[in-house]
């Protein structure tokens, strides 16, 4: 049953592809949400009105859309700004490099709400502690509001990260050989679809179920200092 | 850029809205229908009538849409008796395993939600119902249900954006929806950024009437609670 008609071990592999696709999406949307939740914080209108206008678009427009305007679009414009230069090559940006690009976008609009809310929940008595005892702007950033913000911010961005594991299958329409790109492939040469559908949804739950323990476990690390009732 | 395709091909990006809007109002439509009877499941403290709600939603939650849409749509058709049942009329055609595949998907989200606001009912008026000697059945009726609806609403607004996001998947079965209708014309005339962007806008404007009407439903289910906001709902998970 593992074997799958040989088809099991190319599974694997997709879903090897799958978790890489999610872990750099997931480093790509995190700096994008910190930087999202600065912006939208910051006392520049523009910045504000930049942040705000990022996450109005990205959240309300379809993961699917965003994966095709990236990989189709990316192209396109590479290829007019490249030609300015002088350089009329073709220019094509691969499945994955397409799929982190939009998968982070995605992550980081989302995000940018979550660290708000996070940066938000930080009493502001502590900043001015910080002040007063002479911290300067950055070492209060690094010691008194990131520590917490991680902490407060780590229900939310598991959530997230949940979404985000389940929309790495989009990338499959545009041909990055993921979990969902196998199953495809393996039903081309041997018609049961239902078969390795139900195997990518078991192995899509597997990785969910992982993905669960394993925030559940930072949350544990990150709340060791807090008395829990 | 070339934006007078744009114009050219506007009527038909507006065709595909109308059958994306008619994917999501009658997968939200049914999900919902489908959702309360799972959700009061759900509720149940007897392990035998919530461990199945449980399964339920723990795989349409925890899988993609996309491979869901897959399984009903290709998947069905591997059994000789799907293909010679009375169903496969229906599940031959893609709109309406789209339809299956969303209306399966949001119940089990929906449901969660609906639990969420089961649960938020003050225990206090669980009790007050109690004392009253109201039998469960009017007590769910006349208190819990007609709270939860108010409580419910937001997250449920939220439940119909991401239901209009997850309806793009039924261009993969090849359902001229919007965005399936950009892929096309896209593939005859090669401008890839006008359409798309395009597309985007229109699902942006879909998703801020959607947001309007909510706010509305919300404002006159809630007025009895005083300003907007003043309730706290559960994060949906």
């Amino acid at each position: 049953m593992i074997d799958l008609h040989g088809f099991g071990h190319q599974l694997w592999l997709g879903a090897l592809i799958t978790i890489e696709l999610a872990f750099a999406s997931l480093a790509v949307g995190l700096v994008l949400g910190l930087i999202g939740a600065s912006a939208k914080l910051s006392s520049v209108p523009v910045f504000k009105w930049l942040a705000d206008a990022y996450t109005t678009i990205i959240r309300g427009i379809p993961e699917l859309l965003t994966v095709l305007i990236i990989y189709f679009g990316a192209t396109t414009v590479l290829m007019a700004i490249a030609s300015q230069f002088g350089y009329d090559e073709y220019i094509e940006i691969g499945p994955f490099a397409a799929g982190v690009t939009a998968l982070g976008l995605t992550f980081g609009a989302y995000a940018t709400e979550v660290f708000r809310g996070a940066l938000q929940a930080i009493p502001k008595g502590q900043k001015e502690a910080a002040v007063a005892l002479g911290m300067s702007r950055w070492r209060i950033f690094y010691r008194i509001t990131l520590p917490q913000v991680w902490r407060l911010a780590l229900p939310g961005l598991g959530n997230l990260f949940l979404v985000l594991l389940k929309d790495t299958a989009l990338v499959s329409v545009v041909g990055l050989d993921d979990i969902m790109r196998k199953a495809n492939i393996a039903v081309s040469s041997t018609k049961e679809p239902f078969l390795f559908y139900s195997a990518a949804a078991f192995l899509y739950l597997g990785l969910t179920i992982v993905s669960m323990a394993m925030v559940h476990l930072l949350e544990k690390r990150a709340n060791r200092g807090i008395k829990t009732t | 850029m070339d934006f007078s395709v744009v114009i050219e091909y506007f009527p038909k990006l507006l065709e595909g809205a109308w059958v994306s809007v008619q994917l999501i109002f009658l997968s939200v439509l049914l999900g919902g229908i489908f959702a309360l009877p799972i959700a009061l499941a759900r509720t149940s403290k007897n392990p035998f009538v919530n461990g199945l709600p449980f399964l339920y939603i723990f795989f349409f939650r925890g899988t993609p849409l996309l491979v869901q849409i897959f399984l009903v749509y290709y998947g069905a058709s591997q059994f000789e008796v799907v293909r010679e049942s009375v169903f496969w009329p229906i599940l031959r055609e893609p709109f309406w395993c789209a339809i299956i595949a969303f209306t399966l998907n949001t119940s089990a989200y929906t449901a969660e939600i609906f639990r969420g606001a089961i649960q938020a009912i003050p225990v206090g008026e669980v009790e007050a119902c109690k004392t009253l000697g109201m039998t469960k059945v009017q007590m769910y009726r006349r208190i819990l249900l007609p709270r939860a609806f108010g409580i419910v609403l937001p997250a449920y607004g939220n439940e119909i954006i991401l239901m209009l996001k997850g309806s793009a998947l039924a261009s993969t079965i090849t359902i001229l929806d919007l965005t399936g209708m950009a892929r096309t014309i896209i593939a005859r005339t090669y401008t890839p950024i006008e359409i798309f962007l395009t597309a985007g806008v229109i699902y942006l404007a879909i998703s801020m009437l959607v947001i309007a009407i909510f706010k509305q439903i919300e404002k006159r289910q809630n007025s009895y609670l005083g300003p907007i906001g003043s309730i706290k709902v559960p994060d949906k998970g």
